[in-house]
């Protein structure tokens, strides 16, 4: 680093402290590398101004110590779902984890999301996300009304709502150690997030598509054993296990294996 | 309607790629890297928001906008000197020292733009002419590049076509001169 640039850097510091209260400084143990293999923990100590979440002190790591230091990010909003990663071992999204909110003194270990491939240091590659998002039939909505609209129930589309608020940060696939230790797995397992998607699709009051096969031998559901982990990293509060996944298994088990049912079925055929 | 459009692309095919341009670009982005340790892009990133932030923020005067061109033009001598390490795959520090480029030349026009508009109206007030001036309400200023240098013309603002003017009724009708549609005032 020439002496003029060492200079340019210390005044992009100032403003590392002109907000009130002390400054202090914090150890940020970030994961760098370009492979799982090859690549470790790295120490950067900077200093952080009251408010700061992990993403606004990874900034200053990049502008203080590791320029080239690879995150994704966008909105700082929440809204995105770009920046998940894994806080202190816990998926997170870096934009809304307020340093606040972990224990003071201590270093911040931040890691590259476990269930899917890095590209570099905390950016993962989750193009298995996008795959399985293809073999999910669309949405097929039936006929209007005589008079050209739609009816439903208002207690329909509300139910449905709570799944739309997904922005598909796949913290919950991060999370969901059916894949997240079990690269076998992901042939045959969709995710958290499919099965959220598949329950909006099937409990739309519209739909005519019947994906309820599909849900039993492709998707996987049958794997999940709800541990309600996906629930709790989901930044959007959606209840992915009480209210999407157990109504699909639901489903699943009614049209498949009810013994009354089956047993109609077979005397009556269809 | 498809064989409309297959048609209307036969006839505009896309010109020969010039592939010295490509590759003078290519050598232009990978530059940084060869300087290693040159000027930080963070640091320079930082200066250029300060800069317009206190220079060229919602209350302006013209020293200021004339020391904040002053400074831009110090942080464009950096910027020929910005270095970056790391390799090529994802790295931000690469990717603000190519940025870099951009946000100066938008900087230079918002600066420019500012100084040459002797008045203040909607998002732009000027300390130094704090009154909308009238000889102003139909022009706008625009910037072209015309030999690699930033060229300012004043232009008048395109008028409202004739349907429109009509469906705005009373209202254009009031008005003795032709209605206007001022871009980017309130």
């Amino acid at each position: 680093m020439s002496s003029e640039s060492a200079g340019a850097e210390r005044s992009a510091g100032p403003k590392a402290h002109d907000t009130e209260g002390p400054a202090r400084d914090v150890t940020m143990r970030v994961w760098r590398g370009e492979s799982r293999d090859s690549g470790g923990f790295t120490e950067y100590r900077v200093p952080v101004d009251e408010g700061m979440v992990v993403l606004d002190v990874l900034f200053r790591v990049q502008a203080m110590h590791a320029p080239d230091l690879a995150i994704r990010w966008n909105c700082k909003a929440g809204k995105c779902g770009s920046c998940g990663a894994e806080i202190n071992g816990h998926p997170k999204l870096m934009c809304m984890t307020r340093l606040s909110s972990l224990p003071a003194g201590e270093p911040v270990t931040v890691a590259p999301m476990a269930t899917f491939p890095v590209v570099r240091d905390l950016v993962t590659d989750v193009s298995f996300n996008y795959e399985k998002a293809k073999t999910i039939p669309p949405f097929a909505p039936r006929p209007r009304d005589p008079d050209g609209t739609y009816r439903m129930w208002q207690a329909e589309a509300d139910r449905v709502q709570e799944f739309h608020k997904c922005i598909e940060c796949f913290l919950c696939q991060d999370v969901c150690h059916v894949i997240r230790d079990h690269e076998e797995n992901k042939e045959a397992f969709s995710g958290p997030r499919f099965f959220v998607r598949l329950a909006a699709l099937e409990m739309h009051p519209l739909d005519t598509n019947d994906r309820l096969e599909l849900i039993r031998r492709k998707q996987g559901l049958g794997s999940c054993n709800i541990t309600k982990c996906c629930t709790e990293v989901c930044p959007e509060s959606i209840k992915i296990t009480d209210n999407a996944i157990i109504p699909l298994k639901e489903r699943v088990v009614t049209e498949f294996y009810d013994p009354l049912a089956w047993a109609k079925r077979r005397i009556l055929g269809r | 309607m498809l064989k409309q459009a297959r048609k209307a692309m036969k006839a505009c095919a896309a010109g020969a790629i010039d592939r010295n341009e490509v590759e003078a670009t290519a050598r232009r982005m990978l530059e940084p890297f060869e300087r290693g340790a040159g000027e930080d892009p963070y640091a320079m990133h930082a200066e250029l928001q300060e800069t317009m932030q206190d220079l060229v923020g919602i209350i302006r005067t013209e020293s200021e906008l004339r020391e904040a061109l002053v400074r831009l033009d110090r942080l464009r001598e950096r910027h020929a000197r910005v270095g970056v390490r790391g390799g090529r795959r994802y790295n931000p520090g690469w990717h603000l020292a190519l940025d870099l480029g951009p946000m100066l030349t938008v900087s230079e026009v918002v600066a420019r733009s500012a100084l040459e508009r002797r008045e203040s109206r909607g998002g732009h007030t000027r300390e130094d002419f704090p009154k909308a001036a009238p000889e102003w309400a139909d022009v706008n200023v625009v910037t072209r590049r015309r030999d690699g240098q930033l060229v300012l013309s004043r232009e008048p603002l395109a008028q409202v076509p004739g349907e429109l003017r009509a469906l705005l009724g009373e209202a254009a009708e009031a008005h003795a001169e032709p209605v206007t549609i001022e871009k980017g005032a309130s």
